[in-house]
């Protein structure tokens, strides 16, 4: 029979099934096909906190979104073309989301009474046939009986079996969006060399969801997304923690100095520990504290010792860092403090994202602590956006913190990669001879402020350092009034010194001076540039800057602020950006807040800025 | 190991090359005098040169100690001396690592961190001052004062069960256990030595008198008119004999500890508990050596000592051991095939 060609210049899919239903290896199969061919994309897998919820239920829901086109793509996306939904729960979790006249994919076996009841519909009610999906282009498989029928004589057990229902599912997708299923193969080639009765039943499977497509009568519409005009280069896809990891082992490579991260397991942030470790021939040694201050104590231990100093956590982890945040700070150690946000306070919503810990990393530590702060906006961008801490670590003889999140961290894009001949050196050197005549001063300032490093190991040069208030030069231990409040000021000063070391604010779009000015920081970027964008599009005058260095700002950011009427400041929180803005610059700066542990969509920001320009 | 010894040619080190130009804040008669002098009295013996010595402190009042050795020192935070040595030591194993700590610092704040060095024996030497009291916040109870105990914080007296540390440490798979005491410089000297020697984390608890808010807590173990009778110093290979006149020993009777009298007839040092610090078990009944003369209780002398010594391999050494494997199996690192990953497309 024949089939029509329709071409399309963006899709977003969801799929969601129950946690163990594989989805994330569906979804990811899928993304690294669509990267491979070409497409721009972005992805946000959105996990249930609980390893292994109750099958069939909501909250064992997990999902992972996919936008890919032929056209730039910026974010994950707002309402989906297709869900695929492995079960009942995963249609009820998710059908909100889907845009009406979208694509319901629905695995008929995950609508049974026990299901339905699972996913709490009425005794009776089945959404697949009471009309709750009239509004949508329904295609029902029955995934699990296909999936059995196709491998009625692999000699696997049933249980066996159903894991490669995803498979089907893949297969016939891939079919749907014309796709070659190459990379998949060579994929569970690789996974399952060692089980080939598991190989061939997954490659079974996947060429039978395949064939049912273009077998099967039912369906006649095959979708085309060609490739995106992306600048020429050559790309990799990749996700928010894998670039964190590599970026710093691109620091430690540059600056010449081993790397140890010490750190200790937590959602969002484990995925960095897993990264590195993988990587010891690059001279790092990763270790698994303790306890979250183990983790960065050992890290200035480190650091004490010569070394690329880093600690990586979330939220709760940062708030147990912080007393020892303010120990780097007074020792004036290099060190790099990496925070992957999640949904808070307290335990909060571990595997949801959000952007509240700004305040925790601006004025979360006791005393006067300014530490620099940097944050990423997307997931490549957490590549070059944490060998920027480095450098300023390393350079200026402080601790960084890198803020991250959850949606950057395991959200993916692809990614222009850089040579390494390519990236910015870091200058670091270890002071060998003293400072001062026949005497060394461990807090003898150059020019940037800050002070040397000196090692232990380095003959003549033995100095004790402490968390206490410290003379100034000597680093003696001074609780004279006038040393203890110019030392606060020094410290300040070196830091608000960096500003004058990191680029001016840069516009992402938009001109200089005008209505409206959008200011986002961290993984919000996607979703602004995308409704600046579409503003744009409907005859909006709208500019865009993504604030990158947070502490200190870049130096012209109050010029740009004064250059506006309205000031925009879309965030993940209920308003931290914004009120620094409105402190330092008094500007009358406007928030758009969402604290739902769920990134912006386009449609949000710019429902905003039509509110605020159409007055 | 290199870097950890002196060059021949170099002048010998003396202990007054240790002293630092800072004023010594203790109060007056505080046994952490006693401690740094011994301190500084043996490490010019070691043959480690000044720049490889670091010493490490967490807070309190034996934690000011890194700003009177001239030595790399840190003064870091309260509890933290152990995670950060730890740091420091699994990247530069080179340098002879030492964590001044007290009672409050490693067993109550830093408890964990104390706990988790000593099952990595990483190769550092941690000196616990044990004066039972926090001295620097004027005179708490600690988590080794005995129950019962008054003080600022417990009017009424402590009832808070006290820690054993010998006991905890052996929990905790510390690799050299050893006790000793400021007023004894000579068996001080020893421990510090031993400390030094061994291979792994050496745990060294330091009986310290606090003259000002726990004066005289050790003062059994340390005064002339009761010291025989109530500390006994174990030594590897010599059977257990202390007393006024060595005229009393500990047997084993089974897994019972007997204290014998070796005055009376029959009775012989051949047949005493010969103390062998390797043995695990042995050690850790005389970790239970620990009472404080409670009637119905029979009383044991307090051991002094390496109680318990084991060969391990440290946790640098085995790190370090990682990356070289790792760099002769796959290569030293290639940062461009590293950041290309395994898929890649090109766009022209």
């Amino acid at each position: 029979m024949d089939t029509t060609n329709q071409v399309l210049d963006q899709v977003i899919i969801k799929f969601a099934g129950d946690s163990g239903d594989g989805m994330q290896l569906t979804g990811t199969q899928f993304t690294n096909t669509a990267a491979l061919f070409g497409n721009d994309l972005s992805t946000f897998p959105d996990f249930p906190a609980e390893i292994r919820a109750p099958l069939g239920t909501i909250p064992g829901v997990s999902g992972y979104q996919l936008h890919f086109g032929s056209v730039n793509i910026f974010s994950p996306g707002d309402a989906c073309d297709v869900l695929v939904a492995m079960n009942a729960a995963a249609l009820k979790a998710n059908l909100r989301h889907v845009r009406k006249g979208g694509t319901v994919i629905a695995n008929s076996d995950g609508f049974d009474p026990k299901n339905l009841r699972l996913a709490n519909y009425p005794d009776g009610a089945n959404p697949l046939h009471d009309g709750t999906l009239d509004s949508f282009t329904v295609i029902t498989l029955d995934v699990t009986k296909m999936t059995r029928a196709a491998l009625t004589e692999s000699g696997l057990g049933i249980k066996e079996i159903d894991r490669a229902k995803n498979m089907f599912v893949l297969g016939f997708l891939y079919w749907m969006y014309n796709r070659e299923m190459e990379f998949t193969l060579k994929f569970l080639q690789e996974k399952f060399s060692k089980k080939p009765d598991i190989l061939d039943a997954n490659l079974k499977v996947l060429r039978a969801g395949y064939n049912f497509g273009d077998t099967s009568e039912t369906f006649t519409t095959r979708y085309t997304v060609n490739p995106a005009p992306m600048p020429p280069g050559i790309y990799r896809n990749i996700m928010g923690n894998q670039a964190t990891a590599l970026g710093l082992i691109a620091a430690s490579q540059k600056c010449g100095l081993d790397m140890f991260f010490g750190t200790y397991p937590i959602t969002p942030a484990s995925d960095i520990l897993h990264e590195l470790a993988k990587y010891k021939n690059f001279g790092i040694r990763t270790y698994q504290a303790e306890d979250e201050i183990a983790a960065i104590c050992s890290v200035i231990g480190a650091s004490f010792g010569g070394k690329l100093a880093v600690t990586a956590s979330s939220g709760p982890g940062i708030a147990l860092k912080a007393e020892a945040m303010g120990l780097a700070l007074m020792l004036e150690l290099p060190l790099v403090i990496i925070n992957v946000q999640r949904g808070g306070p307290s335990t909060g919503l571990p595997t949801k994202t959000e952007q509240s810990d700004l305040f925790q990393a601006l004025y979360g530590r006791n005393g006067e602590a300014p530490i620099p702060v940097i944050a990423s906006k997307s997931p490549a961008d957490c590549f070059e956006t944490v060998y920027e801490a480095c450098r300023i670590a390393l350079e200026f003889m402080t601790p960084v913190i890198f803020l991250s999140d959850g949606f950057l961290a395991n959200g993916s894009e692809p990614w222009r990669f850089p040579k390494a001949d390519q990236l910015k050196p870091i200058v670091t050197e270890f002071t060998k001879e003293k400072n001062d005549g026949d005497k060394f001063l461990p807090y003898k300032r150059d020019a940037k402020l800050s002070r040397p490093w000196a090692i232990p190991g380095t003959k003549g040069l033995e100095h004790r350092i402490g968390g206490l208030e410290k003379q100034h030069e000597t680093g003696n231990i001074s609780y004279d009034p006038e040393n203890h409040e110019f030392m606060v000021k020094m410290r300040a000063a070196k830091v608000q010194k960096i500003a004058d070391h990191i680029p001016l604010q840069a516009f992402d779009s938009g001109a200089e001076k005008g209505k409206l000015l959008i200011v986002g920081w961290g993984s919000t970027y996607g979703a602004i540039k995308g409704a600046a964008n579409d503003a744009r599009i409907k005859g909006y005058e709208v500019s865009h800057i993504q604030i990158r260095h947070l502490l200190p700002f870049p130096k012209n950011l109050g010029e740009i602020l004064y250059n506006f009427d309205q000031i925009l400041v879309p965030e993940m929180n209920t308003g931290q950006l914004v009120s620094l803005l409105r402190d330092q610059f008094m500007v009358p700066a406007i928030g758009l807040n969402k604290i739902k542990g769920m990134p912006f969509s386009t449609f949000e920001i710019l429902d905003k800025i039509e509110e605020l320009l159409k007055k | 190991m290199e870097l950890n010894t002196q060059s021949p040619e170099a002048p010998k080190m003396l202990s007054k090359d240790l002293v630092t130009d800072q004023e010594v804040r203790w109060c007056p008669g505080c046994g952490d005098y006693s401690i740094l002098k011994q301190v500084q009295t043996v490490i010019p013996e070691l043959g480690i040169a000044r720049e490889n010595i670091v010493f490490i402190s967490g807070i309190g009042c034996s934690s000011r100690f890194p700003y009177y050795m001239e030595t790399y020192g840190m003064h870091s935070i309260h509890g933290r001396a152990t995670a950060v040595a730890s740091g420091l030591k699994a990247i530069r194993p080179e340098l002879s690592v030492w964590i001044v700590t007290g009672d409050g610092d490693a067993m109550s704040i830093g408890g964990n961190h104390f706990i988790h060095l000593l099952r990595r024996n990483f190769n550092v030497n941690i000196l616990l001052f044990n004066n039972e009291i926090y001295g620097l916040t004027k005179g708490q109870y600690s988590p080794t004062s005995e129950e019962g105990k008054v003080t600022k914080s417990t009017p009424m007296g402590s009832i808070d069960h006290p820690f054993n540390p010998f006991a905890l440490a052996m929990g905790a798979e510390g690799t050299f256990i050893a006790r000793s005491m400021d007023r004894d410089p000579v068996h001080l000297k020893e421990m510090l030595r031993r400390s030094n020697a061994h291979n792994g984390t050496s745990f060294l608890e330091i009986y310290q008198n606090c003259n000002v808010f726990n004066d005289g807590a050790f003062e059994i173990f340390t005064e002339k008119s009761s010291k025989k009778e109530e500390a006994m110093f174990v030594e590897h290979g010599k059977p257990l004999i202390y007393g006024q006149n060595q005229d009393k020993g500990i047997k084993l009777e089974g897994f019972k500890p007997v204290i014998v009298d070796l005055t009376a007839n029959g009775n012989s040092a051949n047949d005493l508990w010969i103390h062998d610090e390797t043995d695990r078990a042995k050690a850790g009944i005389l970790s239970r050596f620990f009472d404080r003369h409670e009637a119905g209780i029979e009383h044991f002398p307090r051991p002094f000592g390496a109680f318990y010594v084991e060969q391990r391999p440290c946790y640098e050494e085995m790190l370090n051991a990682q990356v070289e494997e790792a760099i002769s199996k796959k290569g030293a690192g290639d940062l461009d095939k590293l950041l290309q990953g395994r898929e890649i497309w090109e766009i022209h």
